[in-house]
């Protein structure tokens, strides 16, 4: 069981608050992630919820009773850090084994609970190793083995996939994903990286300055995003933002488009504009089109390979369902 | 630095250092071993011809030989246990964060500026004077008897002197090493039920591991010549008397230079048997 409950938690450091009075319930079983610029206080959520910061005010509910004064070694959850935190004279096998050892485990079933999750990690050939001998790759499910022996109610990564490089990162953020399907145990990932977040979670939660900005699914935050920084940070590429008299046509103050679905016709359309800059993914291609009487570039995708050169005149038009608008102070209307 | 013009560049501009250093060594071994062997005797006509073994078999066969080999090793053993046992703990304590750090380490690193001469003074006068010092003192206010450290508990006098001496080096270098240690792998540690104790035990310690082996190398080659603290305080009387301090008895209060090269050598063959004791049980730190 899994079920993690905030009650009107804050944190201050000093004088700062970092963490504004936050509510939030995880349900059991559920991948959360955490996401939002860097400095915007993920980390510290998942350190007041893991026990290694104590809170300013609020209470923190594990499974229905109050976790708050629990020391984290009690409340039944694991960590996996940005940097690993591997124990770095202890072989793969002893740092696995760590937790099972301080909680005074039976070797014989250690090594039964060694050996399963070396084999759901592929490390049984790395367990006499030192971390100083492993790729970054490797690390990275060690950290991931020590947490999963333990069984805990919870899981807790802090960035883990960060420190690794891009096609790693892929590969690591599936078999986090299939590891959290095998044992349906909350997970709750934190990461700035908006991608992530898409891909891994049933629920996003999109904080920023330590408030939260909103919570939904992947696809609720993507078709509805409930202000103009959720729409700006969830999609890739981001959401055009428009302003000024184009906006007006729509009786708000700004209206946002995702590049996905503007369509492009060398002939007609709502906005006439020029071609700047073009990136060729093969797959989709980007174009940045300067508008008349739209301030910024609009970024545009269109599928496969287009004829579309520099300093082109094209005509752009929005999907008439698919622009969001927003208020004077950034909120969606409905 | 990897072509060959480059490394002989180099070479060529260390040879100097090289050959000082080399001469500095030299020399005096080499003149160490020439007297050993040698029946040189200032006072009586200088040197009398060639000695054979003569010199080193007197020398280990005197009775003063292995009572200062064991005074040796008790006070260099005692100090090295002390300086980093409590070097462990005063680093700990200092990377705690706290009110007036700054002076705090300053204060703790002071003893090390003190010259050995004068610490010694300090110590001898001040602190352990069976009638003024501060012991006595102390003694005195519970009712008790003062004790007259330098003869009655001389070797342990001295022992605390050296250690005195030679704790904030061992707390300076451990100081570092903590601080070096990564937060996040005693979070994990706290997260995965360790106690403080055991985090103490199972993770800062095994990080300390080299800097600890740093310090009992380092220590060790100094502490093997101790001098001006036996010197100044007990003068090698009450089984103070060190190797070393019996080299330079038998050089200058008996003048005989070859006895006391012959010495001379013993200490370094006894320097050598420590060195490699030493780099046998804790050397393989320093791997890696
Ligand atoms: N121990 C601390 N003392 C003071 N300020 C802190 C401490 N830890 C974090 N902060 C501040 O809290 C804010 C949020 O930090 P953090 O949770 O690490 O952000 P994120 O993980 O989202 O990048 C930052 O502005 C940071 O400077
Ligand atoms: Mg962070």
């Amino acid at each position: 069981m899994g079920r993690i409950t905030l009650d009107k938690i804050t944190k201050k450091f000093g004088d700062v608050e970092v963490i504004p009075p936050l509510d939030l319930t995880i349900e059991d079983g559920e991948f959360v992630v955490f996401v939002g610029p860097s400095g915007c206080g993920k980390s510290t959520l998942l350190r007041l919820i893991a026990g290694l910061e104590d809170v300013s005010g609020g209470e923190i509910r594990i499974d229905g009773s109050d976790a708050t004064m629990v020391p984290p070694a009690k409340r039944g959850l694991a960590m996996v850090f940005q940097s690993y935190a591997l124990y770095p004279h202890m072989s793969v096998r002893k740092n696995i084994a760590f937790p099972l050892r301080m909680a005074g485990m039976s070797p014989a079933e250690q090594d039964r609970r060694i050996t399963a999750a070396a084999d759901v990690l592929n490390l049984t050939d790395y367990l006499d190793r030192r971390p100083g001998q492993l790729s970054g790759g490797q690390r990275q499910r060690v950290a991931i083995g020590r947490a999963i022996v333990r069984e805990p109610a919870a899981f807790l990564f802090d960035e883990p996939l960060s420190n690794l490089d891009a096609a790693l990162r892929v590969g690591m953020r599936l078999e986090i994903s299939e590891l959290h399907k095998r044992l349906q145990t909350t997970m709750i990932y934190v990461t700035h990286d908006q991608v992530e977040a898409m891909t891994m979670a049933d629920k996003i939660v999109v904080l920023r300055a330590g408030l939260i900005e909103q919570v939904g699914s992947p696809l609720e935050l993507y078709r509805a995003p409930r202000n103009l920084f959720v729409a700006g940070f969830i999609g890739s590429p981001k959401m055009n933002l428009i302003d000024g008299a184009a906006a007006d046509k729509h009786d708000c103050k700004t209206i946002g488009i995702r590049p996905e679905h503007i369509s492009v016709s060398p002939e007609s359309g709502d906005w006439k504009g020029t071609v700047g800059v073009s990136e060729h993914l093969g797959s989709d291609t980007f174009f940045h089109v300067t508008c008349e009487g739209i301030a910024a570039p609009l970024t545009v995708r269109v599928g496969g390979e287009v004829d579309v050169k520099y300093g082109d005149t094209i005509w752009l038009r929005p999907g008439p369902e698919q622009i969001h608008r927003f208020d004077q102070n950034g909120l969606r209307i409905a | 630095m990897a072509t060959k013009a480059s490394r002989s560049a180099a070479r060529l501009m260390m040879a100097p250092a090289v050959i000082l250093l080399l001469g500095w060594m030299l020399v005096p071994l080499t003149m160490t071993i020439w007297f050993s062997f040698r029946s040189y005797l200032p006072l009586r006509g200088g040197d009398l011809g060639a000695a054979g073994f003569d010199n080193y078999v007197r020398f280990i066969s005197s009775s003063a030989f292995w009572p200062s080999i064991q005074t040796t090793l008790i006070l260099v053993g005692s100090v090295l246990v002390i300086t980093v046992v409590f070097g462990t703990l005063l680093a700990l304590l200092l990377d705690q964060p706290m009110w007036g750090q700054g002076v705090v380490r300053i204060l703790v690193i002071a003893p090390f500026f003190v010259m050995p001469t004068v610490s010694a003074l300090v110590w001898k006068n001040m602190f352990m004077d069976p009638t003024n010092g501060l012991f006595a003192h102390l003694w005195r206010f519970f009712g008790a008897e003062p004790v007259s450290w330098l003869s009655d508990a001389s070797l342990p006098s001295i022992v605390m002197i050296v250690s005195w001496q030679w704790l904030p080096f061992a707390t300076l270098i451990l100081l570092t090493a903590v601080q070096s240690l990564d937060g996040e792998q005693l979070e994990a540690a706290e997260m995965d039920g360790a106690t403080k104790l055991k985090r103490f035990f199972f993770i800062i310690l095994p990080h300390l591991s080299r800097a600890i082996t740093i310090v009992i190398l380092i220590q060790t080659i100094f502490l093997l010549s101790i001098f001006a603290e036996i010197f100044v305080t007990t003068g090698g009387a009450f089984g103070t008397r060190t190797l070393t301090y019996l080299i330079f008895q038998r050089v200058l209060e008996s003048q005989n230079i070859g006895l006391g090269s012959a010495g001379g050598v013993y200490a370094i063959i006894l320097a050598n048997i420590v060195a490699i004791f030493l780099m046998r049980i804790v050397g393989k730190n320093l791997d890696n």
